[in-house]
């Protein structure tokens, strides 16, 4: 279900677009940050009960784009290290190895204890800083393998 | 060269309406209300101005497409997706000079007759979203945004959409389906969003950088915009260069730089005293140029006469060390993770590249790979719904054409030639 954060942070949204399909993208990432972090079926089927469509289309915007969690949970710090060309001519891989190492987990994985996944991504817009990864809505940047230790220390 | 969009970069509180206005900001857009819209427009084709999102397209000219009929609602799409590897030039006006973007907004708005503007921004940029809203709410409290705009009968709106991860998003069609909450899916052309846009209204989709250009032609006039550069490409122009470079970063130059002037000049030359080797000098859709080509100017032609394109200016530089296997495979498993999936050359092809530039890159290289390769190029070219498929075999093609024995060697002797 929806909680009241999440409703009135959409209710905010209606007075910027004509249409209320347009709301999607809006409802959902409310959703995801008002809530849990994953998009469950419920809010998926409230969502489209809002917006008059049907779920089926709420589930088929919500699944095209890599930022939702759709169904599937992250850790609560979710590790994205960009793994494109120029993090990768300055050595991205080592960054991914670092951080797998650390954590114990390979990519794609969440830590037993759900604090932590990691997912290598596409070019962040970071490239003169590279290499670089983002942890939730944070960049860091520069990194190397030591430094990679000291934000995953840092975390609480 | 003067800089002029990032005139205010590295300035505190740079991204304040205060700062802004100090530094000579909303001069543009106060003057293009006493004008009539067709002398805006007309003063942008003067300017010759070209879109800075990719194609190089007149901006004038594009404005000019939008009907004149006062009852159509009309839109402005501001393209903040930067999501072209290798380009992150935008995010620098967004975070430190926010409202030099409003005011090309307004600007272009009011030349369209739009009401609204959305600008669409890629959802990792979340902290330059806030600072977007952050300083809409500033200029709405200064009565520069909302109704009646500086005393004037044009009302605008600005809205922040954010995307949710999809590099198709930045095209500018799958942006429109993307901003009416469809899946992000290009759309047929014709009609030109100028004609059936969002909502199927008038739009006007232009980069960020583009709208950044547009105060300062109104403040300062379209022949000093023109004479800035080649005449070709005039104005100021960023250049985002990544990779093996001292000094990596965005840098405000004119589009007679040369590819050397900027990687051995401004950027300090090669780290670690490596030798050159090849540069992406438009994201990684573009074409690698070798070090022969280093003393090409960066402007459109001069870029597109050596078989690549400036596109989003993102300048990769690689060195010696660089394995152009590895390149080609990491380039091409970027836009087969991206295909959107509409056309089948591009969401099969690209994956079928990717398997075989992996392949070749651990080793197990099979003779015919690169014949096999170069026909799947063919297959894909020029046979896609959007340019995304084509951009794919460019930078494969690019590799292919300039470093083949790379991929023989590799083939060959199942190791790398470079790096062993
Ligand atoms: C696959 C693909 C991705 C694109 N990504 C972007 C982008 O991230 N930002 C951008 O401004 N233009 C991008 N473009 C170009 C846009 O479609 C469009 O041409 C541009 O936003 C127009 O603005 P301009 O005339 O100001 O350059 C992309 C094009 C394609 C085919
Ligand atoms: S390639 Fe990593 S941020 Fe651009």
């Amino acid at each position: 279900m929806l909680n009241e954060k999440t409703l009135k942070a959409i209710r905010n949204l209606e007075k910027d677009y004509p249409d209320k399909r347009s709301l999607v993208m809006g409802a959902l990432w409310a959703a995801q940050r008002c809530g849990s972090g994953v998009l469950t079926k419920e809010d998926l089927e409230s969502i489209a009960e809002r917006l008059d469509i049907s779920p089926v289309e709420v589930q088929a915007a919500a699944t095209f784009y890599t930022m939702y969690n759709v169904l599937e949970p992250v850790g609560r710090y979710h590790i994205q290290v960009c793994h494109n060309i120029p993090c990768n001519l300055l050595d991205a891989e080592q960054i991914v190895a670092q951080v797998e190492k650390s954590l114990g987990i390979k990519n794609g994985e969440t830590t037993a204890d759900g604090k932590f996944s990691l997912t290598t991504v596409e070019c962040l817009g970071s490239c003169g800083t590279a290499p670089m990864m983002q942890i939730n809505d944070e960049y860091y940047e520069n990194l190397t393998a030591d430094k990679v230790d000291q934000i995953l220390e840092s975390l609480e | 060269m003067e800089p002029i969009l990032l005139k205010n970069v590295g300035r505190p509180d740079s991204h304040r309406l205060e700062h802004y206005v100090q530094s000579g900001g909303y001069r543009g857009i106060q003057n293009a209300l006493k004008l009539k819209r067709d002398t805006i427009i007309q003063m942008m084709k003067d300017s010759g101005l070209r879109g800075r999102g990719g194609a190089g397209f007149s901006t004038g000219l594009k404005w000019s497409f939008i009907p004149k009929d006062p009852n159509l609602d009309k839109y402005l799409a501001c393209n903040a997706d930067e999501s072209e590897p290798g380009t992150f030039k935008d995010r620098v006006i967004i975070e430190h000079d926010p409202h030099l973007l409003i005011e090309g907004i307004m600007i272009a708005s009011y030349a369209i007759g739009a009401a609204t503007a959305y600008i669409y921004i890629r959802g990792e940029y979340e902290f330059g979203a806030r600072r977007l809203e952050q300083a809409i709410e500033e200029a709405c409290a200064n009565g520069y945004l909302g109704r009646r705009i500086f005393g004037s009968d044009h009302n605008l709106d600005v809205i922040v959409h954010r995307g949710a991860g999809a590099y198709i998003c930045g095209e500018e069609t799958a942006l429109l389906e993307s901003l009416e909450g469809l899946r992000a899916q290009p759309r047929f052309r014709p009609p030109f969003p100028a004609l059936a846009g969002l909502y199927g209204k008038p739009t006007v989709i232009n980069n960020v950088e583009t709208l950044a250009c547009v105060p300062s032609i109104l403040d300062r006039g379209p022949e000093w915009f023109a004479a800035i550069g080649p005449q070709k490409s005039p104005g100021p122009k960023l250049f985002g260069v990544s990779g093996h470079v001292k000094k990596p970063g965005v840098y405000e130059l004119s589009m007679d730089v040369t590819l050397r002037e900027l990687i051995f000049d401004h950027c300090g030359g090669m780290r670690d005293h490596r030798a050159f080797k090849a540069v992406i000098p438009g994201g990684a859709s573009a074409p690698m140029m070798p070090a022969a080509d280093l003393d090409t100017p960066l402007d459109f032609e001069s870029i597109a006469a050596k078989g690549s394109m400036l596109g989003s200016a993102g300048v990769i530089v690689m060195d010696e060390s660089t394995c152009m296997v590895k390149t080609a495979f990491v380039i091409n498993r970027f836009f087969s993770h991206e295909s959107c999936g509409k056309c089948t050359p591009c969401r099969d092809g690209t994956p079928w590249i990717s398997q075989i530039l992996k392949r070749i890159e651990n080793g197990q290289g099979r003779e015919g790979d690169v014949e096999l390769l170069e026909s799947l190029c063919t297959g894909i070219f020029g046979r896609c719904f959007c340019a995304l498929g084509d951009a794919a075999v460019m930078a494969l093609r690019g590799a292919l054409t300039h470093f083949g024995e790379e991929f023989a060697y590799h083939i060959a002797h199942k190791k790398c030639a470079v790096t062993n």
